[in-house]
């Protein structure tokens, strides 16, 4: 259900739900389930349910939530005939954006065959900073990409996580790690959920933690607490980096003079400085053993230092003392830190008894762990300079040596991946053409300034911006802007947005009071100005009342679904997994599944992937597509890697298999292919495992994957904005921009809302978590979720409060620079002093999800996201860019200054802003407004 | 003789909540009947639960402990609940211990939960009868089930296994070993309850530091010359002492 | 605790039926012994026992509405054997019959004795329906007293007081009731009633008000510490699970004000002791039997407020649980 993506039993009586439980054969969960999961029952009969295709009754307002109830096949016909002409014009005006689903393969496709640029998942709103910030790095992430190995580590250091989409699993391992003795430290300005049964709580400012691991890095360089080793062999610290401002290369790797690169996306003849001949040589020379210290002279004058030289240079200023100044965690903390993960790093080594071979040809008779484990989130990703602070992780672990190891982190299939990966998007407007696919992806992994995606000024074709100059790597796109910008035409206007999942008129949105207007905003022409929204949503949520259009979806439990390798894949560390959902339940009124959804329009619109040459229709449904489709016809790589071939006997790659389901079906849904033990460690630089992975179609090349302590990816870009190179440029006002934050090396700045913010007048950092109970904005529909978290508090350190004024209970207001909110405070003792927080998304719209108006959730709830803006005055030529990360394009969440206030005596106890109440939508089922009590088969008892 | 009971290990309960729903979501289908809710999308939304988790902060800032603290029946050994019942529909199961309501006979007078000082009785306000945790008497011995699942939802779901369940009066149980071990311990014992539920304390794990350590003969900055070794030249005690 | 209304009213009628009954037979017993004047049967006895019989089913029916499944109430007497509760269930409907039939041979006017246990101690039938009565009586106020005081966490019961209390409220009441009943059907009696109201009442101040001392007093044994198990001087509930209120915090929070507290208490205390006395004082010397009656409706009024304060008082360890949202 959720992006944990746990297998669960349902238990039927009578045809209900009586009873859903984990499935204890399942890989991923084995057997647990969390609250949200075991409240399923009331989700899939919640009030809030959406039944029938709606269409905005003609005359009414958009967002008055006035609908009129037609058919599929209306729907279908509406639709076909606006998409068609938009294709045949011009694609790039439709726009697909999908929220938190686990189906970006498909939707991804859909767009693309479609032709336009315009499309993301949540991404950009999310993690995208994670998921680039270590990719870039080390070639794959946390969160579903690869994790912390809890059952070798010995330390585990959690980063500003709450809950975290593998969910369930973390919890397991946290468990069993803390059970056997691990010790387990949390950084995060608030001490809950995981954080409390952390062995220590290092309470951290916000947006403050690149100071803090450039500050251990520090530590751990000035001890001499790193794996030289590992760094030398499996890292880039030991390549030569051109220093020479006056040379061509400057600033970047340099490589070997002369020698051809077999595969030049992904140049790898670089050069060390060997100790023992005293000069250049070829990286992994046998025999030779790099400086990593030093500064050094080519043969053609070029002055060179190895990039960890350089890294020692930049760290040097970052001292405990600095940067207790900054994160308010003490010099004294900081050291004990540092040397808690060198010492544990470097004395509890673990030696397992597997023999591998390295890229290079060296054979290893053991693999070696070294047991510091981390785990990083939001907390880390959800800034603006999340970017550089993941950076800082990555190297981290890296100089520690635990990358791919026991007891560190450890890769999930198709993770580790080249850097960066392969996927790109086009490189200009011309890749979009009418009635034609697009001519790339439409989310990619820009190598080069070459690589994005802009017009020959330089300005963006993407609606939200991704990969144009002022978000290079907006690797997941920035679906955080899209409305705004359609809004304002800026790049230009759209005709269709289609939101699938998202709630993107209240907590996928920052500035969400005016993103609202901007929602129904019409221009001088009476015209709306985003002219035709289309929303696909499976509940009552504030984004459907705005929709044109309204297509009610399937629940998780009503649907086929594929967590498919083709996307994000429940992979385990031990090799690749990926799993099924298969309906237990008929679907809801008209319900229909979004991916029967999409097929159907690529079928009608022609698209070549879901049509035969002559036009015919290639899939009858999903679970048809799912078997037959091939990336590439013949190519033997569909959504599913389970059970290939004709009778299911191959696996990754091979032909469609008629039965793919049943087998899956019969295996718990789960297809799990576990790796030799020999391929499982060292993934980056492991030859076995690379060319496995060659031979089934993970990878195209079998390259090692070195870890980019000094990125030469952030290097082109930086000499583009320095005008090296001679390639692309960024235009004028965004020079300074790419050059600052382009910065090979991790380097700490103040988040950019921080920048233009007088901290005088907003002290206090306000952040949210998730609660472990609810998903975002969506389970207030569950009468039994809704019992745990009804509305929400602003958590203020009591000390904080007082200087207000402010008791425990007391109505307040807080305020940033961009809006205001009027809420309730409650002490906490377990927050930072500097910072103020709430669970996200309790806070619902009056009247939304079939709630009575009055609601808890609506009147006494509140969303921090009104205190956010979508975008800063930052650019330098006095327009506003987006509140994002200038590497990423991830969304600020976490950036955002406050100060708070009593609210006055006569002031009403309700929480502010206050919409007017949704209405309900034809088809919604009637509320139980007095009582219910559930019970399966008969019918759930209660009053009206 | 049997005592059923759980074991809560607060040293890795996250709160979830987990067991909370997971709870409703067993009993208010089961044997037990239904479990209502009031309002269930109204203001002020209540209903009958048979466990909740509470979170409370120990200490002051910045040396804060947050406690998740999950609370049903505690199947007390001597449960004064049961004697206070003037009908007998509170009673405690001799072959187990389990302390349960017979909801054909509770006349809904709620004396019993007066008489529990744990809070953990609830009068299920539409079936008009008390409720609480029956230690999932309708799984834990259901002979249908797998061996694996004849234990309550909430330990099945809990995801941190921070619910253990069995006999504390088996002295090699699960239970038995972790509350000897692991300094288990009964709530409010001030009132001779005997909780058979128990409690496992926070623990910390630390590391700690010898100096020596962060000074060692294989330092990698040797290897790049950037711990030298002092010149044979430069000045030595060995110069000017003499005895 | 939240004090209910059903129960309220069950403990302060039943307590001033008991009591009523104690007096009537207390004047059949004076009589008897000459001490008193002899009183007519069908103008005292048997009205003043349908007074007492009124308010014992009165109280009897306000019980029910405590019941969330009344039709199953007969259950109730199944243990009598360990609860309190069962026991009250059992000796009030026994009291009820014992003075029903006291009524009954007073309306009757079977009032020649019957039987002569001893030389020259002869008994009349409602002398010793009476007697077997008022040691019902007194069991039910032993049992509903009991009710309260057997539960050990609610410190603020757990006390001989507590059924003392019962007892004495329950007489006073009943006494002045009786006092007012004999205003119109008995006026000779009424000096010595109205005595014996204000001896009760007088008593029933003394140890109501070391019940109040007494509580004032307590230190309640339990604590966060001990309720959570965590050994630390400052420890704060943020969250008890749940935020639209539950059973555990209807029916143990009485909801009000300190001072909504501290107010029902000084208006009991006025209410149920001076007034009463005073208006009895008065009633008395200007042989006014509504004064008479309106000590008794000041008296009722303030024992509600009472028993209201009674179980308001009372803390319940369990709120040690739930004592914030979020
Ligand atoms: N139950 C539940 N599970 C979910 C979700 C849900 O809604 N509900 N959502 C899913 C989704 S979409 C996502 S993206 C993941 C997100 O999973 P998380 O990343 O765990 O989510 P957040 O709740 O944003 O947690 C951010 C944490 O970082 C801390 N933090 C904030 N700023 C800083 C900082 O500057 N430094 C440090 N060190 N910490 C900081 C916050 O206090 C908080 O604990 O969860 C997924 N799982
Ligand atoms: N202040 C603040 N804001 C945040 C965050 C934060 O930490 N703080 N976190 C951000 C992050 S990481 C994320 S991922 C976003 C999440 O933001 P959204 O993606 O908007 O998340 P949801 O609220 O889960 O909205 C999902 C929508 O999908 C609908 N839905 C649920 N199930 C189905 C289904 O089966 N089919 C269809 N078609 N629809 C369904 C729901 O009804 C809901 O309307 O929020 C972001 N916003
Ligand atoms: S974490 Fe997500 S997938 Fe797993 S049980 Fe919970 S809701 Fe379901
Ligand atoms: S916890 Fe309460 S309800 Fe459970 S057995 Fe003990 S006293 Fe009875
Ligand atoms: S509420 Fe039911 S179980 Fe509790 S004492 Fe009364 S009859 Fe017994
Ligand atoms: S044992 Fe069963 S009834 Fe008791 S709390 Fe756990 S799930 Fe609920
Ligand atoms: S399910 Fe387990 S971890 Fe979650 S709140 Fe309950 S006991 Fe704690
Ligand atoms: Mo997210």
């Amino acid at each position: 259900m959720c992006a944990c993506r746990c297998g669960i039993r349902v238990h039927l009586v009578d045809g209900q739900v009586r009873y859903i439980d984990g499935n204890p054969n399942h890989p991923l969960n084995r057997g647990v389930i969390c609250a949200k999961g075991s409240s399923g029952i009331m989700k899939q009969y919640s009030p809030a349910r959406l039944t029938r295709p709606l269409l905005r009754k003609s005359g009414a307002e958009r967002g008055a939530g006035e609908f009129e109830e037609i058919s599929w096949e209306r729907a279908f016909e509406l639709l076909a005939e606006r998409l068609a002409r938009i294709r045949a014009a011009d694609p790039k005006k439709f726009a697909l954006f999908t929220g938190r689903d686990q189906m970006q393969a498909l939707t991804g496709l859909f767009a693309r065959q479609f032709g336009t640029p315009n499309y993301a998942a949540h991404g950009g709103f999310c993690s995208v900073n994670m998921a680039a910030g270590m990719i870039y790095t080390i070639g794959g992430s946390f969160w579903e990409f690869g994790g912390p190995d809890l059952d070798r580590a010995k330390l585990f250091v959690m980063i500003g996580t709450a809950e975290d989409h593998h969910s369930n699993p973390l919890k397991i391992a946290i468990s069993k790690f803390k059970r056997r003795g691990g010790r387990f430290v949390s950084i995060n300005p608030v001490r809950t959920g995981y954080s409390a049964v952390a062995d220590e709580w290092v309470p951290i400012r916000p947006g403050t933690d690149g100071a803090l691991l450039l500050a251990i890095l520090h530590e751990l360089v000035a001890a001499g607490l790193y794996d030289r080793e590992f760094l030398v062999r499996y890292t880039n610290a030991g390549q030569l980096v051109n220093v020479d401002e006056a040379s061509d290369g400057f600033g970047l790797l340099v490589s070997e003079p002369g020698k051809a690169e077999p595969v030049p996306e992904y140049p790898r003849n670089m050069l060390w400085w060997d100790r023992h001949s005293n000069g250049p040589v070829p990286t992994h020379q046998e025999g030779a053993d790099p400086y990593l210290f030093g500064e050094f002279a080519l043969g053609d004058g070029a002055r060179v230092k190895p990039a960890f030289q350089l890294l020692e240079e930049r760290l040097r200023q970052y001292t405990a003392e600095w940067a207790e100044g900054i994160t308010g965690v003490p010099a004294a903390t900081i050291r004990r830190l540092a040397h808690e993960m060198g010492i544990t790093a470097r004395d509890e080594r673990i030696e397992l008894p597997i023999p591998w071979t390295d890229c290079w040809g060296r054979e290893h008779e053991t693999v070696t762990g070294n047991p510091v484990a981390f785990h990083a989130m939001r907390g880390l990703a959800a800034h603006s300079n999340g970017f550089q602070t993941i950076r800082a992780l990555a190297i981290l672990m890296s100089l520690l040596g635990t990358i791919d190891r026991p007891g560190g982190f450890r890769h999930k299939a198709p993770f580790p991946r080249a850097i960066p990966p392969a996927a790109k998007t086009p490189r200009g407007p011309e890749g979009v053409r009418p009635d034609a696919p697009l001519a790339g992806l439409a989310l990619g992994w820009p190598a080069s300034p070459e690589d994005l995606f802009v017009d020959a000024d330089g300005g963006p074709v993407r609606i939200d911006k991704a990969f144009s100059w002022e978000y290079p790597l907006a690797v997941h796109g920035l679906m955080h802007n899209v409305i705004t910008n359609a809004w304002r035409g800026d790049p230009y206007r759209i005709d269709t947005l289609l939101v699938f999942m998202a709630n993107m008129a209240w907590n996928s949105t920052m500035n969400t009071v005016e993103v609202r207007k901007m929602l129904n905003d019409r221009d001088e022409d009476g015209e709306y100005r985003i002219p035709f929204l289309v929303v696909c949503d499976a509940f009552h949520s504030e984004m459907s009342a705005f929709a044109d259009l309204l297509l009610p979806d399937t629940t998780y439990l009503e649907r086929h679904d594929v967590m498919s390798m083709l996307d994000r894949p429940i992979s385990e560390f031990d090799g690749p997994v990926d799993a099924v959902r298969i309906p237990v339940v008929p679907p809801t009124g008209e319900c229909k599944p979004f991916q029967d959804v999409l097929i159907e329009l690529g079928s009608r619109l022609k698209l070549p992937a879901f049509t035969h040459p002559d036009g015919s229709r290639r899939y009858r449904d999903y679970p048809d597509f799912i078997v037959n489709f091939e990336t590439e016809p013949g190519s033997g790589i569909g959504f599913l890697a389970g059970w290939r071939g004709k009778g299911g006997e191959k696996y990754m790659k091979g032909e469609p298999n008629p039965r793919q389901w049943e087998m899956y079906a019969q295996n718990d849904c789960v297809f799990h292919h576990r790796l030799p033990p020999s391929y499982q460690y060292m993934r980056n630089w492991n030859r076995g495992y690379m060319e496995w992975a060659q031979r089934v179609r993970i990878r195209r090349y079998s390259d090692p994957v070195l870890v980019q302590i000094y990125s030469d990816v952030l290097a082109r870009f930086r000499r583009a904005a320095t005008g090296r190179g001679g390639g692309r440029r960024p235009p004028a006002h965004l020079r300074d921009r790419v050059a600052t934050y382009f910065d090979p090396l991790p380097f700490y700045y103040a988040p950019l809302e921080v920048q233009v913010t007088d901290t005088r007048n907003y002290p206090l950092a306000a952040i949210t978590q998730r609660p472990m109970a609810m998903y975002h904005s969506w389970d207030s529909q569950n009468a039994w979720l809704r019992q745990i978290h009804a509305h929400n508090y602003l958590f203020v350190n009591p000390r904080t409060a007082r200087l207000q004024g402010i008791e425990d209970g007391d109505w307040i207001w807080v305020e940033s620079q961009w809006g205001r909110v009027r809420c309730m405070c409650r002490h906490s003792e377990a927050v930072e002093a500097g910072t103020v927080w709430t669970w996200n998304a309790i806070g619902k719209a009056a009247g939304a999800w079939a709630l009575a108006p009055d609601a808890n959730e609506s009147r006494k709830g509140f969303l921090l996201n009104h205190l956010i803006t979508e975008e800063l005055p930052i650019a330098s030529d006095g327009g506003r860019l987006s509140n994002s990360d200038p590497v990423t394009g991830q969304a600020g969440w976490y950036d955002v200054r406050v100060r708070i206030a009593k609210a006055a005596p006569g002031e009403p106890h309700e929480t502010w802003p206050q919409f007017a109440p949704m209405r309900t939508f034809p088809g919604m089922a009637t509320v139980r407004r007095l009582w219910q009590a559930y019970v399966a088969g008969g019918d759930a008892k209660g009053g009206p | 003789m049997t005592q059923l009971a759980l074991v809560i290990d607060l040293n890795v309960c996250v709160g979830c909540q987990a067991c909370v729903t997971s709870c409703k979501e067993w009993n208010t289908s089961g044997i037990a009947g239904y479990l209502s809710d009031d309002r269930p999308y109204d203001a002020d939304p209540t209903g009958t639960f048979f466990n909740r988790v509470q979170t409370f902060e120990v200490g002051e800032y910045p040396n804060t402990q947050t406690v998740h603290f999950p609370k049903s029946c505690l199947h007390c050994e001597d449960p004064p609940c049961v004697p206070v019942c003037p009908t007998g529909a509170s009673y405690k199961r001799v072959e187990d211990g389990i302390v349960l309501v017979d909801y054909d006979k509770c006349i809904g007078c709620k004396y019993c939960s007066w008489a529990c000082p744990y809070g953990v009785r609830e009068v299920d306000e539409h079936q008009k009868v008390m409720k609480k945790c029956t230690l999932c008497v309708d799984r834990i011995h259901d002979r249908s089930l797998p061996r694996a699942e004849r234990r309550p939802a909430c330990v099945m779901a809990c995801p941190t296994n921070a619910r253990l369940f069995g006999d504390v009066h088996d002295p090699d149980s699960e239970v038995s070993v972790a509350i000897r071990e692991r300094g288990g311990y009964q709530l409010m014992p001030e009132w001779g309850t005997h909780p058979a539920n128990h409690y496992l304390p926070r623990r910390r794990t630390q590391i700690t530091i010898q100096p020596e350590e962060l000074v060692r003969a294989d330092n990698p900055l040797k290897v790049d010359g950037k711990l030298p070794k002092p010149a044979l030249k430069e000045p030595a005690l060995d110069d000017v002492t003499s005895w | 605790m939240h004090p209910a209304f059903s129960v309220i009213f069950l403990t302060t009628l039943i307590g001033a039926g008991q009591g009523l009954f104690l007096a009537l037979y207390t004047v059949e017993l004076y009589s008897l012994f000459d001490l008193l004047p002899e009183q007519e049967s069908r103008t005292f006895y048997a009205p003043g026992a349908a007074i007492a019989l009124g308010l014992l089913a009165l109280g009897l029916l306000a019980s029910f509405f405590h019941l969330g499944r009344p039709e199953r109430g007969w259950r109730a007497a199944a243990r009598w054997r360990t609860s309190w509760l069962s026991r009250e269930v059992i000796v009030l409907p026994a009291f009820m019959a014992a003075v029903a039939a006291y009524w009954l041979v007073h309306w009757a006017g079977w009032r020649e004795p019957r039987f002569a246990p001893a030389a020259g101690l002869e008994v009349t039938p409602s002398a010793a329906i009476g007697a077997a009565a008022t040691v019902l009586a007194f069991a039910l106020y032993l049992c509903t007293g009991m009710i309260y005081a057997c539960i050990r966490f609610l410190q603020e019961w757990a006390s001989p007081l507590t059924v003392i209390n019962y007892l004495l409220l329950g007489g006073a009441s009943g006494f002045t009731l009786a006092t007012a009943f004999a205003g119109y059907s008995a006026p000779a009696l009424v000096p010595f009633l109205g005595g014996w109201a204000a001896v009760l009442t007088g008593i029933a101040l003394v140890t109501r008000a070391a019940s109040l001392v007494r509580n004032a007093r307590l230190r309640p044994k339990s604590t966060l510490q001990t309720a959570i198990g965590v050994k630390h001087p400052r420890i704060v509930q943020t969250a008890q699970g749940f935020m639209g209120g539950s059973f555990n915090t209807r029916e143990f929070f009485h909801g009000r004000t300190r001072a909504f507290v501290r107010a029902i208490k000084w208006t009991f205390l006025v209410l149920v002791f001076p007034v009463p006395v005073a208006l009895l004082g008065a009633g008395i010397a200007a042989g006014s039997a509504a004064l008479l009656a309106l000590a008794f409706a000041a008296q009722y009024v303030g024992l509600l407020a009472e028993r209201w304060f009674f179980f308001a008082q009372a803390n319940h360890p369990q709120n040690l649980y739930y004592q914030a949202i979020a």
